[in-house]
């Protein structure tokens, strides 16, 4: 418990800090001006959903491999945070876009395979709420969730494959792409503290799970007595 | 600052998820105690 309070204290002020650096540190952007700071939030966001949905897919592999309840709460862990994150791309991405393009959506490569991402998530957790018996409930959403997971490189490689309307990557972007270097600073300082604050949420969700375990064999233990 | 309305949105919003999603964690973990407690009693040997 000690633990967890500190990740999560570590967590808060990093958030706060990071919140901090994109709008009084990192300098504006000159074509966008003052709403290009939401990227920092944005991405980062973005970096730390596609972490928990990385874990949640080992959670998957190692569950069918072993059939350890232990992986299963670490998919769904790794899941329902996912998607929380993936939820706040979603929302700030068009609150970013608008006053930049002039929409807040358009059907191109990247946005598309997010939106196709969420649902995915979504799915995976509807399917476990369709199934009672525990065993075969975590065996079908570890199998859902090796399956979401092949949207995750489309959603990585959306930009660098296809002409979209979302920009261009600017890490990893190959020749011509970047940042400035204090604009990089900050965004890896933004993507840090979200990762963190994926990995406290994420570890409060996990136990949240093996809690819901305990309860499943007590209940059984009182309907057969 | 054009645009700072968009930016303050986008922050509030976003840190209101998190939010949110913490004390729904919260509130289920604590439901369940509250649950966990309930069947020990219940079970004769108070396991």
């Amino acid at each position: 418990m000690g633990k967890r309070i500190v990740l999560g204290a570590v967590a808060i002020l990093l958030v706060i800090a990071a919140a901090y650096a994109s709008l009084y540190i990192a300098p504006e952007e000159r074509t966008m001006g003052v709403v290009q700071r939401i990227f920092y939030f944005h991405v980062g966001s973005a970096w730390a959903g596609l972490l928990a949905f990385f874990v949640c897919f080992i959670g998957n592999l190692m569950y069918v491999w072993k059939r350890e309840p232990k992986y299963d709460w670490l998919g769904v862990a790794g899941a329902e945070v996912g998607l929380v994150f993936t939820t706040v791309v979603l929302i700030t991405g068009p609150i970013w876009a608008h006053p930049v393009w002039g929409i807040w959506w358009t059907w191109d490569a990247r946005l598309t395979s997010t939106f196709v991402l969420w649902l995915l998530y979504v799915s995976y957790l509807l399917l476990r709420t369709l199934v009672e018996e525990p065993g075969r409930r975590a065996l079908l959403s570890a199998l859902f969730g090796i399956f979401a997971f092949i949207d995750v490189p489309l959603v990585f490689g959306a930009i660098r494959w296809w002409r979209t309307q979302h920009p261009s990557p600017v890490i990893m972007g190959g020749p011509g792409s970047g940042l400035d270097p204090t604009m990089r600073k900050v965004l890896f300082f933004s993507g840090l503290a979200m990762c963190v604050l994926m990995a406290f949420l994420m570890v409060e969700r996990y136990v949240l799970e093996k809690m819901r375990s305990e309860v499943d064999i007590l209940k059984r233990e009182a309907e057969a007595q | 600052m054009k645009n700072l309305d968009s930016v303050f949105a986008a922050y509030l919003i976003g840190w209101g998820v998190f939010f949110l999603f913490y004390v729904s964690i919260a509130k289920r973990t604590s439901d369940l105690r509250a649950e966990v407690e309930r069947l020990k009693n219940a079970l004769p040997r108070g396991k």
